[in-house]
Parts: C-alpha cells; structure tokens; sequence
C-alpha cells in the first residue's frame, strides 16, 4: 500500500500538475502554426501569423521599447540591487535601517496598482512643479526598476549571505584596499548573483503591464501593453506567434545560465581544490 | 568591525545611493498618496484641491474619501457599498486561489523533495521554466483553452460530456484557473524547501509502529512543513488579493475586483482622491495579514531557541 502510494500516485500526480503548467504553453506553440483563426482545431500548417506579427508595427514597435526598457531597468536594479543588499547584510548599524529595509522591501507585497498609481502621482507632480518628466519612457523605467530594484536585492542578498568572509579577511589582513577587495574579491564572488538579479528584473520589465499602464503616455506602449490590449478583444493568432518567440529565448537563455553556473561552480571547486593542495605542499616541508 | 572596511566617504555613497532612490521613488509617492486621499476632488484642470484653505489659511483634512468608502451616503447603512464588496470579492478570491494552490501544489511538492536527489533540480526547474516566460501571455493561453468553441469544450463535446459548450470563459471559474495557474509556482518553492530539509525517517519509525501511511502523514508531515505552508499562502494571497490582469482578461463582468476599482477611479471617474483613498486601505489590507505572518514566524524563531 504505502509503496503504491508513493510510487504511482506520485508520479500521476507530479505529471498532471506538469501538463497542467505547460498546456498554455503548447497550445500556444500548437496553435501559432496553425493555418485559421481557429484556436481549437488544427487546420494545417503555416508560418502566417509568424509573417503577420513581423508586419504588425504596433507590436514590433512594442518590442523594441519593451526591450530597451527591459535593458535599463535591468542594469539599473542590478545595480541598486546590489548596493541595497550590500548596506543590509555589510551594514549592522546605521541610522534608519529599519527604514531602509522596510523600503527596499516594500515592492515586493504592494499591489502593483497601488505602486503605479502613487508613482503617476509622483510624476505628475513633478511634471507640475518642474515640468518635467513627460510621461513616457523614462517614467516606465523608473517604474519597473523600483520593482526589480526589490528582487535583484533578495537575489544579491542570499549571494553574500553564503558568501566566505574569510577570503575577503585574508585578501585585507595581505594589505588589500577596501575598493580592491571588493572587486577582486566580492564582486567576482557575487557575480552569479548580479546576473540572476539582471535576468530577474529583465524578465519583470517585460511582463509588466499594469505599472506600464499608469506610467506611459500617449503613444507609448510597450510590448505587453500591446498584447493586453488585443487580448481584451479576442483571440489572435498573431499573439500565439509572439508567445512561440519568446518561449524559444526564455528557454535558451535559462539553459545557457544553467551551464554557466553549473561551468563556474566547478572551475571554483577545481580552483579550490587545487590551491588547498598547493598549500598542504608548501606547508608540508617544513 | 567588518563594517568598517570602507571608509566613511565610501559607506556613505553606498548607504545613500540605495537609500536616495527610495526616499525619491518609494516613500515620496506614498507621502503623496496619502496626501491626495485627504483631499477634496477638484475640477478638470485640477483633479484634487490643495490641502491649505487659500481663504483663511488653515490645514484641513477631508475624510470623505474614506467615508464614502464605507457607506453610499451621510448616516447611511455601513459596509453596504460597492468599493466594500470588491475589497471582499478580492479577499474571497485571493483566499480561494491560496487553497487551491496549496490542495495543488502541497503534494507536487512532497513528491520533488521525495525523489531523488539527482533529479531534483531538472524537477525545480521545469517548474520556474514557465515562471519565465510571459505572465500575460501565459494567462491568454487560457482564453483560447477555455473559451466556448476551445479546446476544452472541442474535447468534451467529442468525448460526449456535453452536447453544448459549457461556459467556462469570463466566470469565477476561469477567473480561479487563471490566478491558479500563474500562482502554483509561489507555493510550490517555499514549501518544496521547507519539506525537502524533512528527516524522512520520521516517517518510518511511524510505519515501523503500526502508523497509516495517511495519518503518519498527517500527524507528522504536515505539522512540520507548518512554516512552509504559511509562507506559500502568503505568497500566494498578498498578490492574489490586488491582481489586476487576470481578472481583466478572464473574469466575468459582474466579478470587478479592487485593482480595477482603483483604476476605474482613477481614469474612468477621474476621481484621484477616492482612487488614493481605496489605494491606502488597500495597502493596510495587505500590512494587517503580513503583520501577522511576522509575528507567528518571529514567535516560532524564538521558540526555538
């Protein structure tokens, strides 16, 4: 009984759970080839709607900004994400760190809509009082990052919370500068971080609708503000084509980041491995 | 000691970076939210009077925008208002996508930390691989799967289920779907965490005594994975209770919940004062449950030691 259980009523349950989180996805894939409007039954094949999405400038247009946004406001929440999860982990004490936390926290359980909404609010204000920024862009960018902001520095954070302190100790007690041992030493330590935090808040800027609904003025639309416009309407083809694309290079990007990982833990580990011999060697003559 | 590895000037830059961007971006606009939601709405060049009575100078605060969310008019019946319902639709429904998830996802969960170990991470990760790719797309999936000459239907009017399509698109029950299917992932990786550090053997001492493989499970598996629960519900609530596109693009129209509300305010009725006003309860509506998550987790930490 409990090695039935286990056993088959695992794997049924572990497989309908699995087809129930890719069917979206192959019915996309599915129905991006198919030669009709129809979405339940196939009709035969065709690259249309693949020919179709390259000639609608709505979308091809929505791209190229979700993609420059996306851009920025990985770079910049890599960036401040890091700073953010240097100052909570390096720094114990300093005045306002409960504020701070809470701060760079915050994002992560607010409602989208309330952060879009008070961040229009903020826009417009200083649109009144300086007359700048124009809705746009920019304000997009400066949207997504206080989002990605947030998770590049959970990312970061769990880097150098595992990371050795000892190596930074020991390349400071050999007459390192501070500077030098961070980008020797620290950097190269959480780099894996830094790029998880990149592809983390990437990934968000180019999912993001609702806070690119409120921050983006008139004609500017990003990729999925395209997307959930059409979708409001009906069903189009043209959008499964667009899901086909990016399942392509989501899955590439994810395999090559697994095998950089998977590449550099083990040149660590040999590294180690190798240093640790040469410093039994050393030691041992004497 | 090991702050001081940089000098002041240094630790000063990387303290006021981060903390520049959230003063500005972060605690500004909610200064200003709050502010507008103690306001009186304007006119069409203005959308919210200023908070000083130019006439006589003095700081008035209006309370109306609150007030009228809890009652249609003055001396009116309490929380029979429109606003109420849809922050207690979004709660119910929130609530009910948790449990699903947790009915879905708790022994998807055990099973992964149950397998073995080389094959584990191959499982994590076709479960974060969709978790990747569009959110929004992924939901517009499930309009062509559910919709009434979709796939489903196709399916069951071949199989001979139902002679009819059943409709199944723009309901609660697509709508419940939808928030399912995109928030399974959240549950499933803390409580895969949580069970994966479980001592097994736990178990089998319990079979060794004579213990069913049911109640071993429930006397013993679920008490200990209490941590992971909770924080997959959290997970799964907290963004379940202010979504905006899933119930936009797959609920029915009868079903409005508070993140459209709030829009609707806001660029429908051109009514900041309210929208910021609905926006603020719905912030406290989120704090008074993690508040409570903070404590149980702070109580079990100190518990333990």
């Amino acid at each position: 009984m409990k090695a039935w259980f286990e056993k088959h009523f695992g794997k049924v349950w572990m497989a309908v759970v699995y087809a129930f989180l890719y069917m979206p996805l192959l019915f996309m894939v599915v129905f991006s080839f198919n030669s009709t409007r129809q979405d339940a039954n196939f009709t035969g094949f065709s690259f249309r709607w693949y020919e179709a999405l390259t000639k609608d400038t709505k979308i091809v247009e929505g791209f190229w900004l979700s993609v420059q946004v996306a851009l920025v406001t990985g770079v910049l929440s890599a960036v401040l994400g890091t700073f953010a999860a240097f100052v909570l982990v390096r720094y114990r004490r300093f005045l306002g760190r409960t504020a701070f936390s809470g701060m760079v926290n915050a994002p992560l359980v607010m409602p989208e809509v309330v952060i879009g909404l008070s961040l229009l609010l903020l826009m417009v204000g200083a649109q009144n009082v300086f007359g700048w920024p124009e809705r746009g862009m920019f304000t997009i960018i400066l949207g997504h990052t206080l989002l990605g902001m947030a998770y590049g520095m959970v990312v970061v954070q769990s880097r150098l919370l595992e990371m050795n302190r000892s190596i930074e100790e020991a390349a400071m007690d050999l007459g390192a500068r501070p500077h030098e041992v961070f980008f020797l030493i620290t950097l190269p330590n959480i780099a894996q971080g830094i790029l998880a935090a990149f592809l983390l808040s990437f990934t968000l800027s180019f999912d993001d609708v609702v806070i690119s609904e409120f921050l983006s003025g008139p004609g500017v639309n990003t990729l999925p503000q395209v997307i959930f416009g059409y979708a409001r309407r009906g069903i189009n083809p043209t959008i499964y084509a667009a899901a086909t694309l990016l399942i392509l290079t989501v899955t590439i990007v994810i395999i090559s980041y697994s095998v950089w990982v998977a590449r550099q833990t083990r040149k660590r580990e040999r590294e180690i491995a190798a240093a640790t011999r040469a410093g039994t060697t050393a030691i041992q003559p004497a | 000691m090991a702050s001081s590895n940089l000098s002041m000037p240094g630790r000063r830059f990387v303290i006021g970076v981060p903390y520049g961007w959230l003063l500005i971006f972060f605690l500004l606009p909610f200064l200003i939210l709050l502010y507008i939601s103690f306001v009186d709405m304007g006119n069409d060049i203005n959308p919210f009077k200023p908070i000083w009575d130019t006439s006589t100078g003095l700081l008035q605060l209006k309370y109306e925008n609150y007030w009228s969310i809890f009652r249609t008019s003055e001396g009116g019946p309490l929380f029979q208002t429109l606003y109420i319902e849809a922050y207690l639709r979004s709660i119910w429904y929130a609530l009910c996508t948790a449990v699903l998830c947790l009915l879905i996802g708790y022994p998807f969960a055990y099973f992964i930390a149950r397998s073995k170990p080389s094959v584990r991470p191959a499982l994590l990760m076709m479960v974060m691989l969709p978790f990747w790719t569009s959110f929004l797309l992924r939901v517009y999936a499930w309009k062509g799967i559910l919709a009434d000459q979709g796939v489903i239907n196709q399916f069951m009017m071949a199989v001979g289920l139902t002679s009819e399509p059943v409709q199944m698109l723009y309901t609660n029950v697509s709508m419940l779907v939808g928030m399912t299917y995109v928030y399974l992932p959240f549950m499933i990786l803390p409580l895969y965490a949580n069970l994966v550090k479980m001592d097994f053997r736990l178990l089998e001492a319990a079979y060794d005594l004579g213990t069913s493989p049911f109640k071993a499970f429930w006397l013993i598996t679920v008490p200990l994975s209490k941590a992971g629960i909770v924080a997959g519900f959290m997970l799964v609530f907290i963004p379940s209770v202010g979504e905006f596109v899933i119930p936009s693009l797959l609920g029915g129209p009868e079903n409005i919940m508070i993140g459209r509300v709030v829009w609707d305010e806001m660029f429908t009725s051109n009514n900041w004062p309210r929208a910021s006003a609905l926006a603020v309860v719905m912030i406290g509506l989120i704090v008074v449950p993690l508040a409570l998550y903070y404590r149980y987790t702070g109580d079990a930490a100190e518990a333990k030691h």
